[in-house]
């Protein structure tokens, strides 16, 4: 596949990863533009539907990402989170959709450092994996 | 601890005398209404659940027909949404109970005060097949013809039209979780049914109408049994392995679903789609006129009414865990789309994932309302 910047969509959290990824913003660790973050309260708040339209519209990827287990701010999204998740990774490759399309990773707010190579190392892997072709097909 | 009786069969009519032992349950008063389907008194003698309080007015019942037209566990739900006051029976097939299970987890019925009676099932055709089946034959005789057929081993099909693919491959033809099973296999339902207690309630509901049951191996039924399940299994394996090929990408998913007009009919009949409100027929979905001139912008060219593989993949992440294979869904599409196949499919894969097998029982917790602190750790990439 030849070189291309995959359009990563990041549902994160407020209190853990989003607080993680300003993190590494203000220590200006350097970073791949390639997630666009959606901000969500908590993990636990991601409907699948939010994961599966992402894909069917073209993204090349998506990552979940919240609080450690037992960190979380309602705590226990992230758990929810976790089996929701579970359930796309048994559904979703059954059509195709390659399973590392779908990450989720758990980032609390110090781990800056762990954000920013979080991002690095997903971007390369979607990069090599190639584009998700719906971004221009038409789908029913 | 099942413990088994009999109803003798006169006349070689099992029909009429399946009606006498609900007739039973109402006269000695052990409930206070039967839901069983029934032969309407009216010109086509559709077949529907009816709520029977007077004796008198089961006369139309036939929990044998081989009619399905749609799933009772729905209808039991309205019944039991509120506490009962009084116990009623519901004669209904396994994959009916199985699916009131799920929507008692769901907490959408409740089956305290319901005596589960549970026929064995074998097969049932779609609706349409099943209205030209018995408008050729009166009353229940078509029923009688159905299951002469299968007892004397000429199978299910009738004229071109045959018992649907779910029923075919429906791996669960014995209502285990029935406080009554109704027995045909292994019996020679002419001479007489069998009546099983599976549970206390069954036992003590026997007990009072004076029917004597007793432990003790059923060797012939077992082996009955046995040979439908695992027919049935072999059919359910060939369906899953075609299913799956036919749908391995997004492309050959849309040629699966290409007749979809999104009219949701197969979420309305599903029993298992617990949403009281769809979100896909919510302002959610009612977008400005102006974004589908977007949207069609950005790939060149939408097709309309958008939405409907998103909405099949939504579908299935609801009720995949709680799919019990009813096959009301294809039943209800006025397009022949194959969804119960898929449907199946999927949800057999992700309640194998999950250790669930939905409609077993009502202990086991649905997969998506628990979860733990310790566990997939394969989603995370081995952190937990
Ligand atoms: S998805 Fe289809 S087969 Fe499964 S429970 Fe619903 S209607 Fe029945
Ligand atoms: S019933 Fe058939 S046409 Fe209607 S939404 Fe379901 S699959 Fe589509
Ligand atoms: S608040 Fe961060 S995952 Fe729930």
């Amino acid at each position: 596949m030849a070189d291309y910047e995959p359009t990563i969509i990041a549902f994160v959290c407020n209190w853990c990863t989003y607080t993680a990824a300003d993190l590494a913003g203000t220590s200006r660790l350097v970073q791949p533009p390639n997630l666009r973050m959606v901000r969500m309260m908590c993990t636990g708040m991601i409907d699948p539907k939010y994961i599966i339209k992402a894909l069917l519209e073209g993204a090349d990827a998506v990552l979940v990402s919240g609080c450690h287990p037992g960190d979380c701010h309602y705590i226990n999204g992230n758990l929810k989170a976790r089996r929701r998740m579970k359930l796309l990774k048994e559904i979703l490759p059954r059509f195709g959709f390659d399973e590392r399309r779908l990450k989720m990773t758990w980032i609390g707010a110090s781990e800056g450092i762990d954000f920013a190579e979080t991002a690095r190392q997903m971007t390369a892997e979607i990069k090599e994996l190639g584009r998700n072709d719906l971004r221009t097909r038409m789908v029913l | 601890m099942s413990k088994t009786g009999k109803i003798t069969v006169k006349d070689r009519d099992p029909v009429s005398s399946l009606q006498n032992f609900l007739k039973l349950l109402l006269e000695k008063g052990t409930v206070e209404a039967v839901l069983v389907q029934q032969r309407l008194p009216i010109q086509n003698a559709a077949v529907m659940p009816v709520l029977v309080t007077d004796p008198e007015k089961l006369e139309g019942a036939d929990p044998l027909a081989p009619a399905f037209p749609l799933n009772g566990a729905r209808m039991l739900s309205r019944l039991t949404r509120k506490p009962l006051d009084a116990p009623i029976a519901a004669v209904m097939r396994p994959c009916e109970i199985r699916a009131f299970f799920e929507l008692v987890k769901l907490k959408q019925g409740s089956a305290e005060n319901v005596v589960f009676i549970g026929v064995d099932c074998l097969g049932t055709y779609g609706n349409i097949d099943y209205q030209k089946i018995a408008a050729s034959t009166a009353g229940a005789e078509s029923t009688l013809t159905f299951h002469r057929s299968i007892l004397s081993g000429k199978g299910t099909a009738t004229g071109d039209a045959d018992i649907s693919p779910a029923c075919k491959s429906c791996d669960h033809p014995v209502a285990t979780n029935a406080d009554i099973g109704i027995g045909l296999l292994g019996a020679n339902i002419e001479e007489s049914l069998l009546l099983i207690s599976n549970t206390e309630k069954g036992a003590r509901v026997l007990g009072g109408l004076g029917i004597e049951v007793e432990e003790g191996d059923q060797p012939l039924r077992q082996s009955a049994v046995d040979a439908l399940v695992s027919e049935r299994t072999a059919y359910r394996d060939k369906m899953f392995e075609a299913t799956s090929e036919a749908v391995s990408d997004v492309q050959k998913l849309m040629g699966y679903l290409g007749n979809c007009v999104n009219c949701y009919n197969c979420r309305v009949a599903c029993p298992v789609c617990y949403c009281r409100e769809c979100v896909f027929t919510t302002d959610v979905f009612d977008h400005e006129p102006a974004q589908y001139l977007r949207w069609a912008k950005r790939k060149g060219a939408l097709k309309m009414p958008t939405d409907t593989v998103f909405y099949h993949l939504t579908r299935l992440a609801h009720m995949s865990t709680a799919c019990i294979g009813c096959g009301q869904c294809s039943n209800a599409c006025p397009n022949a789309v194959p969804v119960a196949e898929l449907f199946r499919t999927v949800s057999h894969g992700v309640q194998k994932a999950f250790g669930y097998l939905a409609g077993a029982s009502l202990d086991d917790e649905p997969p998506l309302s628990v979860f733990g602190e310790k566990e997939f750790s394969e989603v995370t990439g081995g952190k937990d």
